[in-house]
């Protein structure tokens, strides 16, 4: 049996010498293809008797499987070693940058407005619309504040000329989003007026203002923010609670503190300015001013036809302009109209 | 309003520091917008005489004196000041004192002569920011006191940010009893005794329109010094309230509208004859004013005249003519109530403002009109000397004040916040506001100082000041819950702009008033009759507002191209202005939002993976198909004044054209310095806006058949017109027709193209026969060959 031995030697030694996979298979031929030695061997068992057969044959068949398992090996190495090759050939640079478009990414103002806007939705605001172009009457006379009123010069209005270059003195850009608020409650009322129970109004009402003035902090538009909550019981109290949870959401902090101090509009009344001051940052401790606001003056729910025995609210109005430098560190409002992509695409 | 805590102080002494006292006031609603010191801290500095003045030996700028400074032995002291001379009094820095600026006063020897000191201009004080020599004290200076105490240094200036409502706090007497009110602590204020007439002579007064000028007070002072000199408290006084001290007689005047809030005026008593009137302007009539401003005083402007002539603006500004001067010695003085309304706007009208229309037009007490004419007289014959004549008064019918009413349930309701009567009775103590109670209910009567208590809301602000803003509770709010409706068909503005960003595309905001040039330029609207002009522009680059969104893109571009940024996505979405009388909600004005967009430079990145092509309109195009998808538009030629006119596009969903795209017109990149047009679109914002609610379609079980086709047609045949016909002529089975190459070049005859289509065949019930597919593409075929002379190719 010596044989045996040597062809099983014979043969990993012969599979061992190859790396080439077709070259494997012919070599294979050699020990277990049809005229094989194995093969033969087996063809020889015939011949002997029937006790020496079983020996031989069980031998036999040994050699076979170390063989056949010896090939099995080499083919998984040579097909271990072909794939190693190909992965080392298909290697990329990973490092070389992705082959992808640029992203853009939305104006600074927008992102704040957006986050603005899901805040107040997540406690039932609405947002509202109106036109920039605005009639004299919705953006002061309906919020009480007629013709030669002081606070009227509060704003530096922008007026427009008729085509002949006269004064049109029924339109102005509007100084403010709070004419929002006005027509939204007449349209309210005109729908639901008749109703013995008014549903309630809660609203916020983003824009584009206008204003003649520009320097560092001031720009000749800028935006802002309406918000409106009229119904039965609505209250001063009401309009802290509300105020002071936005601005812990919106910048996502308790360390704030927000104050509220007597002020005037002529369409609030109580009307009070909110301000923050952060408890740790760069403007630690300092009051800033963010917003005004106040309940929702009797003339202006009149006007709308809405009943002010029975129905109050409150209204205000926040920068978001302001907002978004705070929020983000940003310290010069230019900034945000000049449409400098090195600036803005820190916001993407 | 400005004003020195000082004064306040002889009026109202709470005992709290200047900043809490400023903190104090903020929070009632009289904001403090700064609160500075008079002069930086210092100490060690007395006032001084100097006794003798010798030239230093070895400097000749400098001079070695000997200055008394009240201890009784003469300190040397060298000094450089070129005022510098003996007899004078001035300040002096002792050694030990620290000066602004970390500046240490020692015992030290100035090219070799000792210094025991050092005499100060006012720059060195930090009470000036310029000086140019020593600051001369008057003459009676006490030597040795502390030059802090001397000119009351230890002083702050307050400047509120008064708010329009506020107006009886435009006077120390006002925010005196404010502050009263807030801390509860005693008031002094100003007892005015009557200035008994010790001359007859008089003036009539009219009030000829009485509504406008309810009531007038006026007397004659005659033998005045009107150049005797301005006392040094009052002249502090007005400075420190930002009043430029100027002659006493126009001093006096100032000091008495600071400290009661009544503003009056004084004329040169010779240049009236007869009576004064308070009257409306007559037809045509002029007036030279105090600012050397002749006018025509509208017909709505009330007027001081007397029998001949207009002498002044009432309430707003004097008349040159008949103004004091430092000649007069006869005046005639005024102190009156002009309402509100009929002050209001008119100086603003004019261009020009004054503290006598700022106070009149917000509303003057005037119930202290009387006092402020008395305490005038007494002023001019304490300073200036005289004798007044009798005060003449002319009274009509006053504004009323009307007790309001205030119920305790309707405060609560309002604030939020349980008060209860007792409360409120205690709060509306405290604001000395006279008042009856009936049960729950308060009738307040508002004092004549107020204007601002019209109705229950007002007394509800002042209840919610008094009790403090900080005070009242925020608790969550409390409300019905119902579900917002967010339209399926609708996609929110946010997720658009998302889409955009997601493409490459930044967000810009620019301004809605642009440059008349670019209406013409990119919309072609150059007549008046279509432009929107501002009657009032900044700038004349922001005269018009803008009917299109082009021209703040392309400003952008060149903004970015100077940046070194070449290659450029840009979208905007804001509203545009065009005149259409037939618009709403504002009649004449129509003002759609847009999205527009713009993109310049190569069509990738540029990197290692790209190649070099610049960005076109198949570009665009593609971004717009992706952004409205899945509804499908169609793109017609267009001519557009902005736009290259053989690549402009009008875009069209459903039939109804829904903005434009195009490359920018060569003409405009080059007026505009552009080295290549960028590409642009502008949509109408809700049609973006809008989308579908899907709607199921069943999927065939079976599979698709698909054959391609080639075809050779002529070059200027446009694509959809083929597809249009294609459709049209398709049997049912035919699902989609696909275009998959465009070829001009080798092989295809001059001018003709060739278009490579795949035909997507399918049914949903069966599977389809060779026979069908054939017959199908025969069709398709022969309508290609009839409609479009296409010729098959191989």
């Amino acid at each position: 049996m010596d044989n045996l031995d040597q062809i099983v030697s014979e043969a990993k030694a012969a599979f061992a010498a190859i790396s080439d996979p077709d070259a494997l298979e012919q070599v294979k031929a050699r020990f277990l293809g049809k005229s094989g030695q194995i093969t033969e061997l087996l063809k020889g068992l015939g011949k002997l008797p029937p006790e020496e057969k079983k020996v031989a044959g069980a031998a036999i068949n040994a050699a076979k499987t170390a063989v056949e398992t010896a090939l099995n090996e080499r083919r998984e190495a040579i097909r271990k070693a072909a794939l190693a090759a190909r992965l080392a050939e298909e290697a990329l640079d990973v490092t070389l940058p992705g082959r992808a478009e640029a992203r853009g990414g939305l104006h600074p103002v927008t992102r704040t407005l957006e986050r603005i806007e899901s805040l107040f939705a997540s406690i039932g605001f609405e947002v509202a619309d109106g036109p920039e172009i605005e009639e004299d009457f919705h953006n002061f006379t309906a919020l009480n504040t007629p013709e030669d009123h002081p606070a009227r010069s509060m704003h530096d209005t922008f007026y427009l000329q008729n085509p002949d270059g006269t004064l049109a003195d029924k339109v102005l850009l509007r100084t403010h989003t709070s004419p929002i608020q006005a027509r939204y409650m007449q349209a309210h009322v005109a729908k639901y007026g008749q109703l013995e129970n008014m549903p309630e109004i809660r609203i916020i009402a983003p824009g584009r203002v206008y204003r003649v003035d520009s320097d560092a902090t001031h720009s000749p538009m800028f935006h802002q923010v309406e918000g409106l909550w009229v119904g039965e019981g609505v209250s001063f109290a009401d309009l802290k609670g509300v105020i002071a949870d936005f601005l812990k959401s919106f910048f996502e902090t308790d360390d704030l503190t927000v104050r509220f101090r007597p002020s005037f509009f002529p369409f609030t009344e109580p009307s009070a300015e909110i301000d923050v001051a952060f408890m740790s940052g760069a403007l630690k401790g300092r009051w800033l001013e963010i917003a005004g606001c106040g309940m929702v003056h009797p003339n202006v729910l009149r006007i709308a036809g809405i009943d002010p025995e029975k129905y109050t609210g409150f209204a205000f109005g926040f920068g978001p302009d302001r907002l978004t430098m705070l929020r983000y560190g940003v310290n010069d409002l230019r900034l945000f109209f000049e449409g400098d992509l090195r600036f803005l695409r820190q916001f993407a | 309003m400005k004003f020195s805590e000082s004064w306040l102080r002889t009026l109202v002494d709470p005992k709290l520091t200047s900043e809490e006292l400023s903190h104090l006031l903020t929070m009632a609603g009289l904001e403090v917008e700064e609160l500075d010191p008079v002069a930086p801290a210092f100490a060690s500095v007395v006032v001084a005489q100097v006794l003798e003045v010798v030239k230093h030996p070895d400097a000749d700028r400098l001079n070695v004196c000997q200055v008394d400074i009240g201890d009784g032995s003469p300190k040397q002291i060298v000094c450089g000041a070129p005022n510098v001379a003996a007899g004078l009094k001035v300040p002096c820095a002792l050694p030990g004192a620290e000066l602004p600026g970390d500046f240490k006063i020692k015992v030290a020897k100035v090219r070799g002569i000792e210094s025991s000191g050092m005499l100060c201009s006012a720059k060195e004080l930090g009470i000036a920011e310029e000086a140019s020599g020593l600051l001369i004290l008057p003459a009676d200076a006490p030597v040795g006191q502390s030059i802090r105490q001397y000119l009351e240094l230890d002083d702050h200036v307050f400047e509120l940010k008064l708010t329009p409502n506020r107006a009886d706090c435009l006077s120390l007497q006002g925010i005196a009893r404010e502050v009263g009110a807030i801390t509860g602590v005693a008031t002094c204020l100003p007892v005015v005794a009557e200035v008994p007439a010790s001359i007859a002579d008089s003036r009539a007064v009219v009030l000829d329109a009485p509504a406008a000028c309810p009531l007038y007070f006026g007397r004659i002072v005659k033998n005045v010094d009107a150049n005797a000199p301005t006392p040094e408290w009052m002249k502090r006084r007005l400075e420190r309230s930002g009043i430029r001290a100027i002659s006493a007689l126009v001093d006096i005047t100032n000091y008495v509208m600071l400290e009661l809030g009544q503003p009056l005026h004084a004329f040169d008593n010779t240049r009236l004859e007869g009576a004064v009137h308070a009257r409306m302007a007559q037809p045509e009539e002029k007036l030279l004013l105090l600012n050397e401003q002749t006018i025509a005083v509208d017909a709505d402007i009330l007027v001081i005249s007397d029998d001949a002539k207009a002498l002044a603006m009432a309430g707003i500004m004097g008349g040159e003519e008949s103004g004091i001067t430092l000649a007069t010695t006869e005046l005639f003085l005024e102190s009156a109530f002009f309402a509100p309304k009929a002050i209001a706007g008119r100086a603003r009208r004019y261009g020009f403002g004054s503290d006598a229309s700022h106070r009149f037009e917000r509303g003057v007490d005037f119930g202290g009109t009387r006092a402020a004419i008395e305490r005038a007289t007494q002023l001019i014959l304490d300073i200036c000397g005289g004798q007044a004549g009798p005060v003449v008064e002319a009274r009509a019918e006053l504004p009323a004040r009307t007790p309001v009413r205030l119920r305790t349930a309707r405060a609560e309701k309002v604030l939020g916040l349980p008060l209860g009567a007792e409360r409120i009775a205690a709060l509306f103590k405290g604001l000395a506001l006279s008042f009856t109670q009936q049960g729950d209910d308060f009738l307040v009567t508002p004092p004549s100082w107020r204007f601002d208590m019209e109705i229950e809301e007002d007394l509800i602000e002042e209840i919610a000041r008094l009790y403090g803003y900080d005070n009242i509770p925020a608790p969550a709010p409390r409300g019905p819950l119902k579900m917002q409706v967010q339209p399926e068909a609708r996609r929110p503005a946010y997720r658009v702009r998302q889409m955009l960003a997601d493409r490459g595309y930044q967000e810009v905001v620019n301004f809605a008033f642009v440059e008349t040039a670019w209406e013409a330029d990119f919309a072609a609207k150059t007549a008046e009759t279509e432009l929107i002009r501002l009657a009032n522009p900044i700038a004349s680059q922001m005269a018009v507002m803008r009917s299109t969104l082009f021209g703040g893109l392309i400003s952008n571009l060149q903004t970015n191209l100077k940046r070194k940024q070449n290659r450029v996505r840009l979208f905007e979405v804001g509203r545009t202005f065009h005149r259409d009388a037939a618009a709403a909600p504002v009649a004449g004005f129509h003002q759609p939002w847009k999205l527009a967009g713009l993109a310049f430079g190569s069509a990738l990145p540029e990197g290692w993976a790209s190649g070099a092509r610049k960005v076109d309109f198949y570009d665009l195009k593609g971004d717009i198909e992706a952004l409205l998808a899945p509804a499908v538009l169609r793109f017609e030629k267009l001519n557009h004044p902005a736009l290259h006119p053989g690549r402009a596009a009008s875009i069209l969903l459903d039939g109804q054209e829904i903005g434009c795209l195009g490359e920018l017109h060569p003409e405009w990149a080059q007026k505009y310095d552009l080295p290549q047009a960028p590409v642009l679109f502008e949509l109408d914002f809700d049609a973006v806006k809008a989308s579908l609610v899907p709607a199921y379609v069943e999927v065939s079980k079976f599979p698709p058949v698909i054959r391609d086709l080639a075809v050779v047609v002529d070059q200027q045949l446009a694509l959809q017109a083929l597809l249009d016909g294609l459709k049209a002529s398709s049997p049912a089975l035919v699902q989609d027709v696909q275009l998959f190459d465009v070829y001009v070049g080798k092989g295809v005859p001059e001018n003709k193209k060739s278009l490579a289509f795949r035909i997507v065949m399918q049914d949903t019930q069966r599977t389809l026969q060779d026979s069908e597919v054939d017959a199908a593409m025969q069709q398709l075929i022969a309508c290609l060959e009839q409609t479009f002379s296409a010729q098959l190719r191989a």
